[in-house]
């Protein structure tokens, strides 16, 4: 095995174009388990931590760019306000050491169904920023998960950021586990309120072979909402629409029976968290003050 | 390989490093630093704690060529850093809790109890959160401890009076067999009593 330590950014793209099967390390947190147990013997580690850039954010006009080894710790103390379900989802992630470690760029790296910052991201919509000696590219979430544990990646290429949209609206993520720390989701889920779009976005994990987004859910609520003039009025969701949009989290899941738990267990998980979930975050959107969040409505 | 790094406040070499080692490896089979406990290798139970440039980390899921020229401290330094945050940067760690001049002198004197007790080993002197630990009964067979301290220890650097949630919290990742975890509890909030007292 050789460790690689590159300085700066472009050694790190150089370093991985001439050994495409180096390993890249950031917070090392399932990279070193994989060693530890010996499931994995890299030719070569690609350390990142010397590059600095990856650990730092940058808050812009619509969107965050979340260098790819921001630590989640660092996501809950600074970005709970521009990224809520994200800040959330972190906090979930295993234990204050892991977090200490971990981070987006290396769940990404792994693209576990179970990874907690997934729902959170397809939820809030995001983009991640990715490069090799040949160039960069920007690859929608959407189109990031390809299988399980498997991404949209080529061999020469790193992760180096991610594009997160700022929340217009308030956003949730619930996970269901044994406890609360240290737990691999058995299943999650992730809403955020686009009030801006008028439109609400999905994300759930541990309920497919990748994270996936409800989408004919989205589809149902996002015209229910409009149909009824909810976003003007504010009214309480239809108990009725609230089941609908439920029922269509669960059908789109496709689960597997595991030690974590069952498939029926999953899809009925999901639709209770799709409900109180759209609860909370329509009761904040009501809570709040029209002219916050209720753009163009008032008009 | 070789790697180069501070460890409790000393210039470390290791020689002959293998490249997918763990600093948990490094520090208890080449630098003779057995404190950090190996029990799980998989970040699950928090025995291997020690501070990484002063963060929390588990040793375990740091590779050894990650820590070239950067800070480690282990539980073996846990009293020295304590007493030398207490002595240098009592202001700065503590924000609110500085007190007269004569403070840290007088928490410093605090720190030097039972330096003959045969639990603490060879008269070595103890960080307050290692004596506290010992006074409320928090420790059974030890393997969870040294961990426990290191996390605890900086949970109290950061947040002097913490709540019960944010004692449950800040040690989440760490994991103990024998105590039930509620002696651990009394010794955190015995050594924040004290802290807020000597200060
Ligand atoms: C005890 C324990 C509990 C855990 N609990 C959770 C949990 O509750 N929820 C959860 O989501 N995860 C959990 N994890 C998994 C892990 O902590 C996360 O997936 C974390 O986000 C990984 O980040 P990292 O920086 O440590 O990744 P690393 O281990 O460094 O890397 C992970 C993968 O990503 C690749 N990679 C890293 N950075 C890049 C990059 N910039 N470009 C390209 N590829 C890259 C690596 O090559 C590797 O394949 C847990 C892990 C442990 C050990
Ligand atoms: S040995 Fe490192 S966390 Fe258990
Ligand atoms: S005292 Fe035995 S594991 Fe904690």
């Amino acid at each position: 095995m050789d460790f690689l330590r590159p300085a700066r950014w472009e050694e790190a793209l150089a370093a991985k174009a001439e050994h495409l099967t180096a390993v890249p390390i950031a917070g090392g947190t399932d990279v070193m388990v994989e060693i530890n147990f010996d499931h994995r013997r890299p030719e070569y580690l690609l350390d990142l931590n010397r590059i600095g850039e990856l650990g730092e954010w940058e808050v812009g006009e619509d969107t965050v760019r979340l260098g790819a080894s921001v630590p989640y710790t660092r996501i809950m103390e600074h970005l709970r306000a521009e990224l809520p379900g994200l800040a959330l989802a972190s906090h979930t992630v295993a234990s204050p050491q892991i977090r200490n470690r971990g981070g987006v760029g290396g769940n990404l790296g792994t693209a576990s169904p179970a990874g907690d910052a997934h729902p959170a991201l397809l939820a809030a919509g995001a983009e991640v920023e990715v490069e090799s000696v040949r160039g960069s590219r920007r690859i929608p979430i959407d189109e990031f998960y390809t299988g399980v544990k498997r991404n949209a990646l080529a061999p020469d290429e790193l992760i180096r950021a991610i594009h997160i949209k700022k929340a217009d609206g308030p956003q949730q993520y619930s996970k269901v586990g044994t406890r609360n720390a240290m737990v691999i989701a058995v299943c999650a889920f992730g809403l955020a309120l686009h009030p801006e779009t008028r439109t609400i976005r999905t994300g759930i994990g541990s309920a497919a072979p990748t994270p996936i987004r409800a989408q004919a859910a989205e589809e149902f609520l996002n015209a229910a909402l409009d149909e009824g003039g909810f976003w003007d009025n504010g009214k309480i969701i239809t108990p009725s629409v609230a089941k609908q949009f439920a029922d269509l989290c669960a059908a789109a899941c496709n689960p597997i029976d595991d030690v974590r738990g069952t498939a029926s267990y999953r899809r009925h998980a999901v639709g209770v968290m799709a409900r109180r979930t759209l609860t909370w975050t329509w009761e904040s959107y009501r809570g709040t003050e029209p002219t916050a969040f209720r753009k163009g409505s008032a008009a | 390989m070789r790697v180069t790094f501070r460890v409790n406040g000393r210039r470390q070499e290791a020689d002959d490093v293998w490249e997918g080692e763990s600093l948990l490896y490094v520090l208890r089979e080449r630098l003779g630093l057995p404190g950090s406990k190996n029990a799980c290798e998989q970040g699950e139970c928090g025995s291997c704690t020690v501070r990484l440039d002063g963060v929390p980390v588990c040793a375990c899921l740091v590779a050894a060529g990650q820590v070239e020229g950067r800070d480690v401290v282990t539980v073996e330094g846990l009293a020295d850093y304590a007493k030398e945050r207490a002595a240098g940067g009592g202001c700065a760690t503590h924000p609110g809790s500085c007190g007269t001049a004569g403070t840290s002198l007088d928490a410093a004197r605090r720190w030097e109890a039972r330096p003959t007790d045969s639990a603490t080993g060879e008269g070595a002197q103890l960080a307050p959160i290692q004596q506290a630990f010992i006074d409320a009964g928090a420790v059974q067979c030890g393997f969870c401890t040294p961990g426990l301290l290191v996390a605890a220890d900086e949970m109290l650097e950061r947040n002097p009076n913490p709540s019960d949630a944010d004692i449950r919290e800040a040690l989440s990742g760490n994991l103990c067999r024998c105590t039930g975890y509620e002696k651990i509890l009394d010794a955190v909030r015995l050594a924040a009593a004290r802290q807020s007292e000597g200060a």
